[in-house]
């Protein structure tokens, strides 16, 4: 071996590259999948699963689904074997119904519009870049009133009655009502909670700790079987109404924990320095304290809206009808019966696609209003 | 002074004095807010009290020893029929829940810790793999998951004349999982007697052998003993008083098994739905406690001789603990509150029991839903009172 033997004066050595071993793919390869005996049998056991889990699934999902059908049975026969692939027909079929429930066909344009409506709202709260933005956070504000006379009608629309509510369009109505109502009911409560007058903390207190230690299943319980014995004689309260009370009291408990997290992380030193402006309780708390703890809380006030979002379906325990809702009453349907598989990973896509969108905004979120050091 | 002039006498009223007078001022918007909190309230009870006597009901908690007239079919741990009082269906509501919750509990944590170092893993392929479950799982409605499970159990299991076997005596069908019951026979207070007297050595036993290695730094190998002593006494016993044990093991027959104890696929779906979905926020919390220990612990403890797993034992868990408990105690919470979703699948909870039958036969919502609300206040309470205990007694006692 030429090479080796040859000996260089020092400091002449000429710069040789990395072992083959140590970079490029070899060298991913060699750290991060064998970097160990242990290490290769998980890799191994990895691949193993992997191999016998991703092939079968992405058949039945995609590969040998059926499209098109008119009956379970017309789309078991179109299978090679049967029952061996999804039955997507189902869902194609049924479209309109998980999205906009048993809302009247004539009146459907007001849904797709309120669709569109809630786009344009959510892109200014959203992108902070965009012209004119000051004018898309008032609309946005007044977005749930204007889309709740779009959907409910009356003043010159034709009033469509909740109960025909449905489908992905009711998760919507709830979720974006329970999170913009539950935001400042929500900061309110944490204020409150940290006040320094004693009859509004402990009022604060209770009802946080009473809402938090119950399940929503039950305020939803409360809300179909016993809200109406709490009000004046002769109201009739529609049930969605209250439904949304009880989703926004049940998220504003839990964001006002979590904002509560991001006041007790502000220093005592700002809110000596806004009083030493001789700034009112008011102002200081609008300009000094709570911007800085609601930046703080980004995270977690995103994971309540999550939660929340993910809650809307327990509404289907009551006899509302969101997504899953309409899935498990098509499912009663003799002609489709037993394709439950295809109906909840339909409603768990939808959901995914939500609920990650939105971790995934929270981490940009935080990521850009990272001013520390 | 002119401006003193101009100060001087106040001359304003009364209440724009008070109102700028921060103490007084607190004061009125504690007695406003009160005076509002408790007119309100009046103003519901009225309501209550109008709406109650037009539809003609009484607010009576009566009812509850009436007969429930219904009938529950999982109820392991006390006697129950359709003849007993609606007290006792709420009792066994009340039991589902918490054997729901604290079996998911225990799944729950030991998935979630698993996962949670997985996550950690340098592997690549099993980061990710454990990554992705991770992220789909946890942005998916739990009330689907349990749809789901549920829906595999029915489904997907045998029946039970083609029950899945396992040696004889374990059978899993689309009934439930049945698995051998021990049935203890005369003389077996002995092997109970022995299991209780270990269990009472080690609780002496754990805290002086701490107190030794901190006095003397002699080291006992604690887990070891421990174990060794409650299993070697049992067993001792369990020889000396003649084995005094027999299965009962289920059986086949007409079209489900008898014997045995049975665990309704109802209480497989929730316990393992409730307990998946919930152990992948445990991951992320765990993930994040051990990552908040700094490495340069780790390296302090080999510094100082320790051997890894002592460092591990001694030096990073009870640090990440202390990172971990207080967000593990609220997904523990919530565990619990979820399992109030059993009603979906009908498995009988307490929600299902008193606030689902009961409710609909009685037609007293206003109690009913009383006594839900209570329980799960019990509940909550006792879970974030015992898991607050843990966390004074694991947080850093500082100089």
């Amino acid at each position: 071996m030429a090479d080796s033997a040859q000996t260089y004066e020092t400091g002449k050595h000429p710069e040789l590259p990395p072992p083959r071993t140590e970079v490029g793919v070899l060298g991913w390869i060699k750290h991060n999948l064998l970097s160990s005996p242990l290490n290769a049998v998980m890799t191994f056991l990895a691949i193993l699963f992997l191999w016998f889990l991703i092939p079968p699934l992405f058949e039945w999902i995609v590969l040998d689904a059926v499209w098109t059908a008119d009956s379970r049975k017309e789309c078991w026969d179109k299978m090679e074997v049967p029952e061996g692939a999804a039955c997507w027909a189902f869902i194609t079929g049924r479209f309109r119904l998980f999205i906009y429930g048993f809302y009247p066909e004539a009146s459907r344009w007001r849904v797709n519009l309120s669709f569109v409506l809630l786009l344009l709202a959510i892109v200014p709260v959203l992108y902070d870049k965009m012209p004119g933005r000051k004018f898309g956070l008032w609309y946005a504000m007044a977005f749930p009133f204007i889309t709740g006379w779009l959907l409910v009608g009356g003043f010159g629309l034709t009033p469509v009655d909740t109960d025909q509510f449905g489908g992905i369009m009711l998760t919507l109505v709830i979720g974006v009502t329970g999170i913009t109502f539950s935001l400042p009911i929500g900061i309110l409560l944490a204020l409150g909670r940290r006040s320094k007058m004693p009859v509004l903390r402990i009022l604060c207190i209770m009802f946080i700790e009473f809402i938090r230690g119950v399940p929503l299943i039950a305020l939803l319980f409360i809300a179909s079987s016993m809200l109406n014995f709490f009000l004046p004689p002769g109201t009739v309260f529609d049930l969605l109404i209250r439904v949304l009370i009880m989703v926004t009291l049940f998220a504003s408990a839990y964001i006002a924990e979590v904002v509560r997290g991001g006041l007790q992380g502000i220093p005592k030193g700002q809110h000596e320095a806004a009083d030493s402006l001789g700034m009112t309780y008011v102002k200081a708390q609008l300009l000094i304290i709570l911007p800085q703890a609601l930046k703080i809380s980004i995270p977690g006030i995103v994971n309540t809206f999550i939660g929340l979002f993910k809650d809307t379906t327990l509404v289907l325990i009551i006899g509302m009808l969101d997504p899953l809702g309409i899935g498990r009453a098509s499912l009663a349907d003799a002609v489709w019966s037993g394709l439950s598989r295809e109906v909840y990973l339909f409603v768990a896509l939808f959901f995914f696609i939500c609920c990650f969108s939105m971790s995934r905004y929270s981490l940009y979120l935080e990521r850009k209003l990272h001013t520390g050091h | 002074m002119a401006s003193i002039a101009e100060t001087g006498p106040d001359t304003r009223s009364l209440i724009a004095r008070l109102w700028n007078d921060q103490k007084a001022r607190s004061v009125i918007i504690q007695i406003v807010t009160l005076a509002m909190v408790f007119a309100f309230l009046g103003l519901i009870l009225r309501n209550v009290v109008i709406n109650l006597e037009t539809v003609g009901k009484e607010f009576s908690f009566g009812f509850f020893l009436y007969p429930a007239a219904y009938d529950i079919t999982f109820s392991p741990f006390i006697e129950y029929d359709s003849r007993s009082t609606h007290l006792r269906a709420a009792v066994v509501g009340i039991l589902n829940t918490i054997l729901v919750a604290v079996c998911g509990i225990i799944l729950a944590t030991i998935m979630g810790f698993t996962m949670g170092v997985l996550r950690l893993s340098k592997n690549w392929l099993v980061n990710r793999i454990v990554y992705c479950f991770l992220e789909f799982t946890r942005n998916i409605p739990v009330l689907l998951h349990i749809l789901f499970i549920h829906g595999l159990v029915v489904t997907q299991l045998p029946v039970p004349k083609q029950a899945m076997n396992f040696a004889d005596s374990f059978f899993l069908t689309n009934r439930g999982f049945y698995f051998p019951q021990p049935v203890w026979e005369p003389g077996a207070w002995i092997v109970a007697a022995a299991f209780l007297i270990s269990i009472a050595f080690v609780v002496f036993f754990i805290p002086w052998a701490k107190k030794v290695r901190d006095e003397t730094g002699r080291i006992y190998p604690v887990f070891w003993i421990s174990t060794g002593a409650v299993v070697g006494a049992t067993v001792v016993a369990f020889l000396a008083a003649g084995m005094p044990l027999t299965w009962a093991v289920p059986e086949l027959k007409g079209f489900n098994f008898k014997g045995g104890v049975a665990i309704k696929p109802e209480f497989m779906a929730l316990w393992l739905a409730l307990s998946y979905y919930t152990s992948c926020f445990i991951a992320e919390i765990v993930r994040a406690g051990i990552l908040a220990i700094s490495y340069g612990q780790t390296e302090a403890a080999y510094a100082l001789g320790l051997r890894p797993n002592r460092t591990l034992h001694l030096i990073v868990i009870p640090q990440a603990l202390r990172v971990i408990v207080p967000p593990l105690t609220s997904q523990y919470l919530n565990l619990t509150k979820n399992s109030s979703l059993a009603i979906a699948i009908g498995y009988m909870d307490i929600v299902a029991t008193v606030g689902g039958i009961t409710l609909m036969q009685t037609g007293k919502e206003m109690e009913t839903m009383i006594v839900v609300l209570l329980i799960y206040l019990t509940l909550s309470l006792t879970i974030s009172g015992f898991m607050n205990w843990y966390n004074k007694k694991m947080t850093l006692v500082e100089r």
